[in-house]
């Protein structure tokens, strides 16, 4: 049964929410701390920030790899730290991820690889597979179907990820870095196939380090250096935040400073 | 239609391709055991049926010249048609002196015997096995003719034969439970490898999606594979020996032992036992899979 949004504690529809969030491995020291910020339904986000800011940490606890480890993270209303290992696959159906490494299974073919998230949710293979030829086409990779990932390169890689991601139309994408081995005129073509994505309601977070990427667009950035979210700038292209803002609200540090985590 | 490769590439493995090995010397074995079981159960079958409705009477030796015809013996004749008179009694058959040579004679040998060997008289007695009669009492009236006489039932002897029989039974049933659980532990320490090896692949099927039962379907369906190759492999081979071993069996040419034909339901069994290891495999390989990942954070 498909997972429902619902609304959080407060009755807010927020899709991703982070209250005074913080992250580290192990006994480590914080990787992330005091992040609070909200993602609301249909709206479109950067992530920059250097490298080692905390960008695939923060990205690793919205596609569910890791848990805070202070603070509360919820998705589409729910708290993760409540979820049963069979609510957690269900709720991964509905976000696609794009990694950095791109973590495709090297023994399956392109094809292949795109069509797993179908396979795993278990959809009808007829148009399943003609979905994928469209999708791989659409990225340039239509001579490539059939080829193993180490036989192609970085870029090509790259964009059978980002098919993969895609395929399954999830309700929230997340992408790290998802134009690093890209030209530009193809990581454009890619972010309008994200914009494309986010018009008919998906949410789009992608972090990139990119920033003259970013200034191509109009959506909101959140800027992140040394683990937090940074004091100035995160906002710069962010309407007033207030209800039912879209694309979406993003409060920084200095905004929830003091908040009790529950 | 293009085949579906496995999303977790376990047949490229170096630990599955022993498996099957494993699961057909296992086959192996468990066809072995399951197969004296079956002829055990045969043989106590046929001891308790045979002899439950037989008695002997051993009269004590007579002279030699009551030993000679067999019909001039008065005692003997007075027990015959006591026995005849008895009611549970089927038949009675005096032996005369000829059929009890032939019976010593792979001990005694040919030459061995002589007019002037006393020899015990032996009267076999068929009993109706439904209404027996009752044996103390037959016991006590073939006494009062002939003292020193013997009515022998064979139960002590048939209960320790039987009591054999039932321990190769049990002890079968032992090894091939032992095997199962060998087999088992086998595919369960092979699934916990395939784990390990794979856990990066694994590690994005969650990621993308997968509950813990897909993976698990991805060995299941792999440990059914091999379990199934193993358990063809293993009965192929004892095949051959079951039939060496009935061979061998015939040659002995005892009326003790029956004849080793396995009956249709019996070969069922054996032919059973590769879908056992199959599925016995596939069931250890689920388990296993679901018990570590839920264990996994």
């Amino acid at each position: 049964m498909p997972f429902s949004i619902q609304a959080s504690a407060k009755g807010n529809p927020s899709l991703v929410r982070f209250e005074d969030v913080a992250l580290r491995y192990g006994t480590g020291p914080e990787i992330l701390k005091h992040i609070s910020l909200q993602f609301d339904p249909g709206s479109y986000h950067f992530l920059v920030g250097a490298s080692g800011a905390g960008k695939s940490s923060l990205l690793r606890m919205m596609y569910l790899a890791q848990h805070p480890s202070a603070g509360r993270v919820t998705l589409f209303g729910r708290d993760v730290t409540e979820l049963s290992r069979p609510e957690t696959a269900l709720l991964r159906r509905r976000i696609g991820v794009v990694f950095q490494d791109f973590r495709l299974l090297d023994h399956l073919t392109a094809r292949e690889n795109v069509a797993l998230p179908l396979q795993i949710s278990g959809q009808a293979h007829g148009r399943s597979d003609k979905d994928v030829e469209e999708l791989l086409t659409w990225v340039g990779l239509a001579d490539h179907m059939d080829a193993l990932p180490p036989t192609l390169s970085g870029g090509q890689q790259q964009r059978v990820a980002i098919a993969r991601a895609v395929i399954g139309r999830p309700n929230l994408l997340l992408a790290d870095e998802p134009t690093g081995n890209l030209d530009d005129r193809m990581a454009v073509r890619l972010l309008y196939l994200f914009e494309e994505l986010n018009k008919i309601g998906t949410t789009v977070v992608i972090a990139t380090h990119n920033e003259s990427l970013v200034d191509r667009f109009p959506h909101p950035v959140t800027r992140l250096s040394v683990g937090a979210i940074a004091p100035s700038g995160e906002m710069a292209k962010t309407p007033a935040a207030g209800p039912g803002a879209n694309p979406a609200t993003a409060k920084s540090a200095a905004a929830v400073a003091g908040r009790e985590s529950p | 239609m293009r085949r579906r490769r496995q999303a977790v590439p376990l047949d490229r493995d170096a630990t599955g391709r022993y498996l099957p090995l494993l699961v057909a010397i296992m086959v192996y074995l468990a066809a072995l055991a399951l197969a004296g079981a079956m002829v055990a159960s045969k043989l106590a079958d046929r001891w308790d049926s045979g002899l439950s409705g037989a008695l002997t009477v051993q009269l004590p030796a007579a002279g030699p010249a009551a030993t000679e015809g067999g019909e001039g013996d008065p005692v003997a004749q007075q027990v015959v048609a006591l026995l005849r008179d008895t009611p549970g009694v089927t038949a009675v058959e005096r032996l005369d002196t000829r059929d009890i040579a032939a019976l010593l004679e792979p001990w005694l040998g040919d030459a061995g015997l002589t007019a002037d060997l006393p020899l015990p008289g032996l009267i076999a007695v068929t009993v109706d096995a439904d209404q027996p009669p009752d044996l103390n009492a037959l016991r006590r009236a073939v006494l009062a003719v002939a003292p020193g006489s013997l009515v022998d039932d064979h139960q002590r002897w048939l209960g320790h034969l039987l009591d054999l029989t039932w321990a190769i039974e049990a002890m079968a049933i032992v090894v091939v439970a032992l095997v199962v659980l060998a087999a088992a532990i086998m595919v369960a320490f092979v699934t916990r490898m395939g784990l390990a090896a794979h856990e990066q692949a694994i590690e994005v099927l969650h990621l993308i999606g997968a509950q813990d039962s897909y993976v698990a379907r991805q060995f299941q369906s792999h440990a059914l594979s091999l379990g199934l190759r193993g358990g063809l492999i293993g009965l192929l081979c004892a095949l051959p020996t079951l039939y060496l071993g009935r061979h061998l069996l015939q040659r002995i040419d005892s009326g003790l032992l029956p004849e080793m034909q396995l009956l249709p339901i019996e070969w069922s069994l054996l032919v059973l036992l590769p879908v056992a290891s199959a599925l016995v495999a596939m069931m250890t390989a689920r388990i296993t899979v679901l018990r570590t990942l839920a264990r996994m954070p």
